[in-house]
């Protein structure tokens, strides 16, 4: 009789994106808690960390880290699968659309904040289209759209000025280049 | 390194812009100069929204009043068993409309601007 063996290989990459998203997933749960006047309207405080990890490991760790956090972060606050969970995947899905054309800006010119506006009006973009297609098609969240453009460039200035202040501060003692977020 | 780059300002400006460009676009809809009352789908009245006045139209259920008020109107008494058209208030934008439906009356906000070119109800 063989018994036969099933060995998922973890690589230090894999380890790194589940201990990103588990810091990403931790602030999506710290921000459910926090009451918003307008449902939609967050600060999208994970989303720091996506941008930081993508400017440190790259476009398609982020993607990773992006979609465990929307899947985990779900099944921790009991949405998977429901209308906010597609559009937290919607918005999700077409900031990273964004940032996948936003990282071929010339760093030179546009930093942080820069992504993290264009992102998040990507986030907001998506999660608009989808409420638009499927649950709200009325001008009522038409109405809404000037509201939900001020969040994205507001949350989205403040979320870029925390991730360059972060890269900042992680590259200045003795010009050493270590990730801020210690994994 | 610095936090903020040029190309970031100039991000930030265009976003600024695209967020008042959508608050004029959504909340800045030009201001109705006319009214179109409707009973069973035929208009009976169009008056100016100039000066104030009442106007009674009869529908299947008994009389509707409206009330027009320089630069606005609204549904001021109507025999429907909600009410909603009554509560939609005060109508000042072009392409606003309130609908009692069943007493088949319809007031419609008109501006020299339409906002639709046509409603299907």
């Amino acid at each position: 009789m063989t018994r036969s063996v099933i060995e998922l290989p973890v690589s230090a990459a894999d380890r790194r994106i589940a201990g990103l998203a588990a810091v990403a997933i931790g602030l999506t749960l710290a921000e459910a808690a926090i009451p918003s006047p307008v449902p939609g309207v967050k600060p999208g405080l994970a989303n720091i960390v996506i941008l930081l990890v993508m400017l440190q490991y790259g476009w398609k760790t982020a993607a990773w880290v992006a979609a465990l956090r929307v899947l985990a972060g779900s099944l921790l606050l009991g949405s998977f699968l429901s209308p906010g969970f597609w559009l937290s995947a919607a918005g999700a899905l077409s900031s990273l659309a964004v940032l996948a054309a936003g990282q071929y800006l010339p760093r030179r010119w546009f930093g942080a904040v820069s992504l993290s506006v264009l992102a998040a009006f990507g986030h907001i973009a998506g999660q608009l289209v989808l409420a638009w297609l499927w649950l709200l098609p009325t001008a009522a969240l038409l109405n809404l759209l000037p509201v939900f453009a001020a969040a994205a460039l507001l949350f989205g200035a403040i979320n870029g000025f925390i991730v360059a202040r972060l890269l900042a501060a992680d590259a200045s003692p003795k010009g050493q280049s270590s990730p801020c977020i210690p994994l | 390194m610095t936090l903020l780059r040029p190309g970031d300002l100039v991000v930030l400006a265009a976003g600024l812009l695209l967020v008042s460009g959508l608050a004029v676009f959504s909340w800045g809809g030009s201001h109705g100069d006319s009214a179109v009352i409707r009973v069973a789908g035929q208009v009976v009245d169009t008056p100016t929204l100039a000066r104030a006045r009442m106007i009674s139209v009869e529908g299947p259920l008994g009389m509707t009043q409206i009330e027009i008020q320089p630069g606005r109107a609204r549904i001021a008494r109507d025999p429907s068993p909600r009410q909603l058209c009554v509560k939609r208030g005060w109508l000042s934008q072009a392409g606003d409309a309130a609908l009692c439906l069943p007493n088949q009356v319809s007031l419609e906000i008109r501006g020299r601007s339409a906002a639709y070119d046509t409603l299907g109800y």
